[in-house]
């Protein structure tokens, strides 16, 4: 059995780790609620966007000619991945749900035989798919000078995307982030950007004549590129709400865990105390009686 | 019956503006300046560096855009922009820093026509707040 001394100290070392996690939740709560209003707050834009680009794409007429981030190469070889994560840890499941997705997305291209290129955004997806998919990774993207989300960032990545579309560096372009359902829920996700799929809010969306100046597909050609970035900032946004929404339960159950290893150690340490007094009573007594 | 439309603009951070009561908004779009109106048919455009003017009963204002897309729709305007700025708020540092920016930009040698057109734009605003 430990001595009084090791559990005293052990009980200590517990309970600053426990403050530490306890300081880490109060303020992953803090910053969840700013990230969760932002993500609100920049829902309208994506939204508007898609149902623009939802109308053109309706309207465009000819459709063979279509631009090919909206149309696709044609081709199916080159698969471009974007997986998005946290530069930091200490957020429970929240990198490894991301990462679990996407691994289980790239052995199904392997199998069919479709060539995998990566780029990571966040230094801890990175860490995790090197190891496995070191040659595969093209990029790494990590915004750990950023506080916030912010549409700049997003921007760049979404250059860079287009930048290799254009050159014909791949076919497809998904991307990978957690999408923000509550704080204890976070659903990673698989969203298909590259060619863009227009169908999935085809009914809250009756058709419309529209005018258009200069004609669609000059609108749609200047459009759709903006589109990548906006999604690409919307996975941000939402991936930032994620982060500190796992953060937060996952130092939530940390301090609980330090709180039973608290009391369970103090319960161990007042037996052991009382063992001791005990066995000096018993010492004193005997020693007594042997008199 | 009133002649007021609603107008909406948002940036990919939040909703910039929304204003219920606007009578007339003049935006920069490509192929020229625009006025729109109540009643005005459907219509999405997209626009160039330029100053947006929104004339509503409560006052008007102006805003500097770089880029974005008007949509109008049963008298909905929303305009979609990824950098936009309140004239009133814009000191002359702000100007300057952008101006210098975008004749950076300029002064490279690979940009396509169309953004240099764009960037020239850009720069002829900016230099005429001045």
């Amino acid at each position: 059995m430990a001595s009084l001394d090791d559990l005293k100290k052990r009980i200590a070392s517990v309970k600053s780790t426990q403050k530490i996690t306890k300081a880490m939740k109060m303020v992953a709560a803090a910053k969840l609620r700013r990230a969760q209003e932002s993500a609100e707050k920049g829902r309208p834009y994506s939204e508007k966007m898609n149902n623009v680009i939802l109308n053109l794409s309706n309207g465009i007429s000819d459709k063979d000619n279509a631009p090919k981030l909206l149309s696709g190469t044609g081709k199916d070889n080159v698969h471009l991945c974007v997986v998005m994560t946290s530069d930091r840890g200490l957020c429970g499941g929240f990198n490894s749900n991301i990462i679990k997705k996407a691994k289980n997305y790239f052995n199904k291209l392997e199998k069919n035989g479709k060539d995998l290129k990566i780029i990571t955004v966040g230094s801890k997806g990175n860490d995790q798919l090197k190891r496995m998919y070191g040659n595969k990774i093209i990029a790494n993207i990590s915004f750990k000078e950023s506080k916030n989300a912010n549409y700049f960032d997003a921007e760049k990545v979404g250059k860079m995307v287009i930048e290799k579309f254009n050159s014909e560096e791949f076919d497809f372009c998904t991307i990978f982030y957690n999408q923000f359902k509550n704080v204890i829920t976070q659903i990673p996700q698989a969203q298909q950007i590259i060619p863009l799929k227009t169908e999935r809010s085809k009914e809250n969306e009756s058709e419309d004549s529209y005018e258009f100046e200069p004609d669609e597909d000059e609108i749609l050609s200047n459009l759709l590129p903006k589109n990548i970035s906006t999604q690409i900032f919307k996975a941000m946004l939402e991936n930032s709400a994620s982060e500190q929404g796992s953060r937060m339960s996952a130092m939530d159950n940390a301090t609980r865990n330090a709180g039973e290893m608290v009391d369970k150690l103090t319960i161990e340490y007042n037996r052991s105390r009382q063992a001791a007094i005990t066995k000096e009573l018993i010492e004193i007594i005997s020693g007594a009686e042997s008199l | 019956m009133s002649d007021e439309f609603k107008i909406e603009i948002v940036n990919p951070e939040k909703s910039f503006l929304i204003k219920e009561d606007v009578l007339e908004v003049i935006v920069p779009a490509f192929e020229g300046e625009m006025g729109i109106l109540k009643d005005h048919i459907s219509i999405i455009s997209f626009l160039k560096p330029g100053i947006i003017t929104v004339l509503s009963k409560s006052g008007n204002e102006k805003f500097f855009v770089e880029d974005g897309i008007v949509e109008f729709k049963n008298n909905h305007l929303s305009i979609l922009t990824s950098s936009i700025f309140n004239l009133s708020d814009m000191d002359n540092s702000k100007r300057q820093d952008l101006l210098k920016q975008a004749e950076n930009e300029a002064s490279k040698t690979e940009i396509n026509d169309q953004s240099k057109y764009l960037i020239d734009q850009k720069i002829e605003v900016l230099r005429s707040l001045n």
